[in-house]
């Protein structure tokens, strides 16, 4: 690194930073719907990421017709964030009352039953958008980079990700833990039998997670539209990093799941720069497993009775 | 009266009856006289009438592979169709048996197999990846079938029953990166690419060509892992080198994203030399044209290609599947499939593999979209490269094209 100014390293340093920073909200806003919907039900879903599709394709539909609209290119987004994440928990809503509430208790059938309904839901994305990938129209206010000083150009798409990752993380934070729901979702992931003793609604509070997951699934399918591009198996891509994150923070806490986010983020970012993407990917995952060696509960455990 | 009503109205039916049948009798008789008995042309078997003969197509229709593969299926067929309304090949009309590959391996394989053993197709039109080429390989080899293969790919192989239609690397590859030396007098150069076999072998390849023949400096080589999407790190390491130019071969939905971020990242056209080869008109029109404008792909083909043949391709392209198909590098390569196989079969004077496959060498087209074409005896084209850059419409201009490149499989030093 030599050669190199002591301007253009502390420049290179805060992009860099910036990388890790934007990486990190994207891997949380994949994993925190997961971590909900296992960290309540232990149910695997593997749908996940094609329910990122759903919201990412409701994006795209919001972009050819409200975006077509004249002065409405620049803010459909704000219109279709919360259309995505409609779509998505509406399917969530459905997939829980038809498929998955038959499956509680079978760990093993649900990993199954939601694979199907993600190859389902595949095919279902190619019949009626075509196999082709499709991309959302890109605002000019989320294109092109901040520039702070003349060396070192922040991307805007990354901070407006980091905005709503915060968002999202925060509205799932008072859901939790500062509304009744949230406090009905707690006592049911504590102890179901009890929960159901005293008077909750276990099988509803089930439902209503399940969907609420799925919906987050759908704003950050939303948001990674404006990425990449969105294809009918897109949801594969984003579905190992997800679990990654999730298994790796204790799965069902929310503390955790950021933790793992932010610390496999920079991680990988951090070793992306040294050694080149695929080596720190390999390096990544031999990490997480080493770790899980030695905490099979994951970075922080939850508290559960069983 | 009524007698002679009825016997005048069956009269003049039996009249319009013979003035309809005339004409078909004598097509009929004119058929049988051009076009060779089955007998002659068909010493094995193949599926092969008096009037039909059908052919293979295996592509992936569903699955992740099936974004890149529409545009060759729908060129094949067009290719197909333009044959059979010319009176098609030995006066028999080409019927396609049209297969799902599945975007998955195996089942390439075992289509191949469906496609040679039950239908006794005598030639198959398909295959997109390396991956799926190299599946259907053995298959073709035992059951003795033929392969037209559209992509440009990694090099490395030739066998009597595949005809590669597309560029192997070294035609893409190093007259991109002469282009890039003399053209934009670059002398340092960035590779990045997606990890699997057809960038490594391309940067393998490019390394060697800047580094020992050219006398260049390589400053770094990176890949990424198959759909990759945060690329904020590779760009870092990149401005950090500063690169004369960045070459790249970056597939999928990872495309999107690396031009995205390298465009929210402040790298353009306007600070920086960017020469791909995996962008065809079809990956703009996902990765939007505003992300690629002013950057440069080494093709053999773009569909602005100015020459009549290219024009009279586009238009009826269009007027098949629609005003606002594009046409990228594969699915020109994919359109001559057909073309090529149909003068083979006239050269050789029958549909048998074995007499097709050794006519196909030295075989000419002049009426191809990209120009002039050549089998080479080791079954690649002898193409011309080109220079294109990009526009904000997702179209390119060419900027410059090369000579007739020998195809060379199995450059000698390259490897």
């Amino acid at each position: 690194m030599s050669g190199f100014s002591s301007q253009e390293l502390l420049a290179i340093f805060a992009m860099q930073g910036f990388a890790g920073v934007s990486f990190f909200s994207v891997l949380l806003l994949m994993a925190l719907g997961l971590a909900i919907i296992y960290g309540q039900m232990r149910v695997i879903n593997m749908a996940h990421g094609e329910f990122m599709v759903i919201g990412a394709y409701a994006t795209y539909l919001c972009s050819i017709t409200l975006g077509a609209l004249p002065g409405m290119t620049d803010y459909y987004l704000f219109f279709a964030i919360p259309i995505a994440f409609g779509s998505a928990f509406l399917v969530g809503y459905i997939v829980e009352l038809t498929l998955i509430r038959h499956l509680y208790h079978r760990p093993l059938d649900t990993l199954l039953a939601t694979w199907g309904l993600a190859l389902i839901m595949q095919q279902g994305f190619r019949s009626a958008f075509g196999a082709r990938e499709v991309s959302v129209l890109v605002p000019d206010w989320l294109r092109g980079s901040y520039r702070p000083t003349m060396m070192i150009d922040i991307p805007l798409n990354g901070i407006a990700i980091l905005v709503l990752t915060l968002l999202v993380t925060l509205g799932v934070w008072w859901f939790l833990y500062r509304s009744r729901w949230g406090l009905r979702v707690r006592c049911t992931t504590a102890n179901r039998d009890m929960s159901g003793a005293v008077g909750i609604n276990t099988k509803r509070v089930d439902r209503v997670t399940f969907a609420l997951g799925c919906g987050i699934a759908g704003i950050a399918g939303a948001a990674f539209t404006t990425i990449s591009s969105t294809g009918p198996t897109s949801g594969s891509l984003y579905i190992v990093d997800t679990f990654l994150v999730v298994v790796f923070g204790g799965a069902g806490s929310l503390v955790g799941t950021i933790a793992s986010a932010f610390s496999i983020a920079q991680a990988q970012s951090l070793m992306e720069f040294f050694l080149g993407s695929s080596m720190a990917k390999v390096l990544t995952l031999l990490t997480v497993i080493g770790i899980l060696l030695l905490r099979p509960e994951g970075l922080i455990a939850s508290k559960v009775r069983r | 009266m009524t007698t002679t009503h009825t016997t005048l109205s069956h009269l003049r039916r039996f009249v319009m009856t013979g003035i309809v049948a005339l004409p078909i009798a004598l097509s009929i008789s004119s058929h049988a006289l051009s076009a060779p008995p089955t007998e002659e042309v068909n010493t094995t078997g193949l599926a092969v009438t008096d009037d039909t003969v059908h052919v293979g197509i295996l592509h992936s229709l569903t699955g992740t592979m099936a974004i890149s593969e529409t545009g060759s299926v729908e060129a094949e067929q067009l290719a197909i169709e333009q044959i059979n309304a010319q009176g098609g090949v030995l006066g028999r009309q080409i019927v396609p048996i049209i297969e799902d590959g599945a975007s998955d391996w195996p089942t390439f394989a075992d289509r191949t197999r469906k496609l040679l053993t039950q239908d006794n197709v005598p030639a198959i039109f398909g295959a997109w990846t390396s991956a799926s080429r190299k599946a259907m390989l053995p298959v073709l080899e035992r059951e003795n079938g033929l392969l037209y293969y559209p992509t440009f790919y990694e090099g490395l192989e030739e066998s009597p029953n595949v005809i590669y239609t597309g560029q192997e690397a070294t035609q893409q590859i190093l007259a991109g990166i002469n282009w890039a030396w003399n053209e934009q007098g670059a002398r340092t150069f960035y590779l990045i690419g997606s990890d699997y076999i057809w960038p490594r072998t391309s940067m393998k390849i490019a390394r060697i060509h800047i580094e020992e023949v050219l006398g260049g400096e390589v400053l770094g080589e990176d890949y990424a892992p198959l759909g990759h999407t945060s690329f904020g790190s590779n760009i870092n390491r990149i401005r950090l080198r500063k690169p004369d130019v960045i070459f790249a071969a970056v597939v999928g939905g990872s495309n999107v994203a690396w031009f995205r971020q390298l465009n929210a990242a402040g790298i353009n056209a306007d600070n920086q030399t960017l020469l791909t080869i995996s962008v065809t008109e079809d990956e703009v029109l996902g990765i939007g044209g505003e992300n690629v404008e002013g950057f440069y792909s080494s093709m053999k083909y773009f569909q602005s290609l100015d020459n009549e043949n290219n024009a009279a391709f586009v238009e009826a392209f269009q007027e098949r599947w629609g005003e606002d198909s594009v046409i990228g590098d594969v699915s020109q390569a994919a359109y001559l499939g057909p073309w090529l196989w149909k003068a083979g079969v006239e050269k050789a004077g029958s549909f048998d593999v074995d007499a097709v496959s050794a006519a196909m060498a030295d075989i000419e087209l002049t009426t191809a979209p990209e120009g002039y074409v050549k089998v080479h005896p080791n079954r690649h084209l002898w193409s011309k490269t080109r220079i294109g850059r990009w526009n904000e419409d997702g179209q390119a201009t060419v900027v410059w094209e090369s000579d007739l490149v020998e195809p060379n499989p199995f450059p000698e030093g390259y490897q």
